[in-house]
């Protein structure tokens, strides 16, 4: 399997007024063209890291890394402009509530031209019939409709649809999901996971799906990787997350209430310092 | 014996959008009852339209036996108490957790405030060390827990629950949701929870309704639910939705 990321040693520091804090210690990981899940919660470092990757990091935070290498090219020496042209080209971010990542003055339709218009030299009617297509392929209906209406003028499931498409339409190589349907109603929810499922298979894309739901990005993903403190405290493969090892992956497992479990009280997480060590 | 709420053919209507539909419901005193739907299906409408912050167009809500007008007395709030779903924005950024406390008191002319306070912050597992912060000193679990320490500060017997746990992260929630417990069990609490979450609901609850596009769809017992034993589409496809992602090859 060729690799189209590789993460050595990635650190994000920010400077606070007491001092810096270190918000990405240290994570190492390789994606192939597979579905990779990052689990953790609020706080583990796990949109720091997706973020370090597409290069939206605030400017005052430093980023230092041993490799941060996607399809052989350095990240971290690369300049300004050809982040600019891989970003949205080859490398693609969902964000997670549709409500506040589009843009709420420009209708959907215009918002996917333009992304397209940015990365390759098409005309506006050829823009106009890929974007419609896009808007088929993320199954909606009325594709007509939706491109002349505002953000504001369709529902969560809608939208966040619309941003795939968006994401989509250039055809990225790798894509990054942060808690991508979290703003969602869970019927809703495994509409859009299966659309993004298909997406990503058939255009063998690679996928980082960042979440703080371990139980559905076990259901979603190939492989699952585990923050705590922003540090990866255990990787393993997403069938095998029953064998999990680390008490911290063990009781986030535990603590979620199940139906047909009579459990009372619930599990808590017992947090050792060691785990932040 | 009389219900701790009776809601009949309820009516919510915003502007010209029905939000309720003729909804009704019977809560035992001392009994866990969950609302289930997804957004826009008027779980939380109902909940509010109970603590008289809807506008009800028709239909009748009890509370302990006796209907309610159309304004509240303070009478109904020592009884009934709401915790919210965003933690973050239903306490007072610039009030410390003891005057965020001490407002119901002052407003029910309670004269123990201070045993009160302590009394209330203990119960929370909070602890006095807690009381002169400010809510953005406090972690999300912490001010869920202040949320729920001043719902509790005027013994009320009804708590009506909106999401409490959805903002949090899984961890925190097992922590908030035994707390919710065991204080019901304590004081014998009668609980109206709102929740997205089947998992949650079977767990909190005994008998759950669930709700789409303002009308009740189906009345169950967790116990059913967990068997699923279900009538209703609707219903199945909420339990196999929360069964997680299964990929259709």
């Amino acid at each position: 399997m060729s690799t189209l990321l590789d993460v050595d040693d990635l650190r994000v520091t920010f400077p606070t007024r007491t001092g810096l804090i270190e918000a990405v210690r240290g994570v190492s990981f390789t994606l192939g063209r597979e579905r990779l899940g990052i689990v953790g919660e609020s706080g583990s470092g796990k949109s720091q890291t997706g973020r370090a990757i597409m290069g939206l990091t605030p400017p005052q935070a430093r980023i230092s890394a041993n490799k941060l290498a996607f399809d052989g090219i350095d990240l971290l020496a690369a300049s300004p402009r050809e982040r600019r042209k891989l970003r949205g080209k080859r490398i693609a971010m969902i964000l997670q509530d549709p409500k506040y990542s589009l843009d709420p003055v420009m209708s959907i339709g215009r918002q996917i031209v333009e992304t397209l218009r940015t990365h390759e030299k098409v005309g506006k009617a050829e823009a106009r019939d890929r974007a419609m297509a896009m808007l088929e392929a993320v199954q909606i209906r009325d594709p007509a409709r939706v491109f002349d209406l505002h953000p504001h003028e369709v529902s969560g499931g809608m939208g966040q649809r619309a941003m795939i498409a968006m994401m989509l339409i250039a055809g990225p190589e790798m894509m990054i999901a942060d808690e991508p349907t979290s703003a969602l109603d869970v019927t809703v929810q495994l509409d859009v996971l299966g659309i993004l499922d298909r997406l990503v298979s058939e255009r063998g894309m690679g996928l980082i799906f960042i979440s703080h739901d371990l139980r559905l990005v076990s259901s979603f993903c190939d492989r699952v990787i585990v923050m705590y403190a922003g540090k990866v405290v255990e990787q393993l493969k997403a069938s095998e997350l029953g064998r999990a090892q680390h008490p911290y992956t063990r009781g986030l497992l535990n603590c979620m209430p199940k139906i047909g479990a009579d459990r009372h009280p619930l599990p808590v997480l017992d947090r050792k310092p060691e785990w932040a060590a | 014996m009389t219900a701790a709420i009776a809601v009949d053919r309820l009516e919510v209507i915003f502007d010209r959008f029905r939000a309720l539909k003729g909804v009704s419901l019977d809560v035992q005193p001392g009994e866990s009852f969950g609302l289930v739907g997804e957004s826009g299906s008027g779980k939380s409408t109902l909940l509010r339209a109970i603590a008289g912050l809807a506008p009800v167009a028709s239909g009748s809500i009890a509370v302990n036996g006796k209907t309610l007008g159309a304004r509240r007395d303070k009478a109904f709030y020592r009884e009934v108490q709401m915790v919210f779903q965003d933690p973050y924005g239903s306490l007072h950024p610039r009030q410390t957790v003891d005057r965020l406390l001490q407002e119901p008191l002052a407003i029910h002319g309670f004269a123990d405030g201070e045993k009160r306070i302590q009394r209330a912050l203990d119960e929370v597992g909070l602890g006095n060390g807690f009381r002169f912060r400010y809510s953005h000193q406090l972690s999300g679990g912490q001010r869920q827990r202040v949320a729920i320490a001043r719902a509790l500060i005027l013994e009320p017997s009804i708590l009506l629950l909106d999401e409490p746990t959805s903002a949090l992260d899984a961890s925190v929630q097992a922590e908030v949701l035994n707390l919710l417990e065991e204080v019901r069990k304590r004081r014998k609490l009668t609980f109206l929870m709102v929740s997205h979450d089947l998992a949650i609901i079977t767990h909190m609850c005994e008998r759950l309704m669930v709700m789409q596009s303002g009308e009740a769809v189906e009345n169950l017992a967790a116990a059913d639910l967990v068997e699923r034993r279900v009538t209703k589409d609707y219903t199945r496809n909420l339990l196999l939705a929360s069964d997680g992602f299964v990929r259709t090859a």
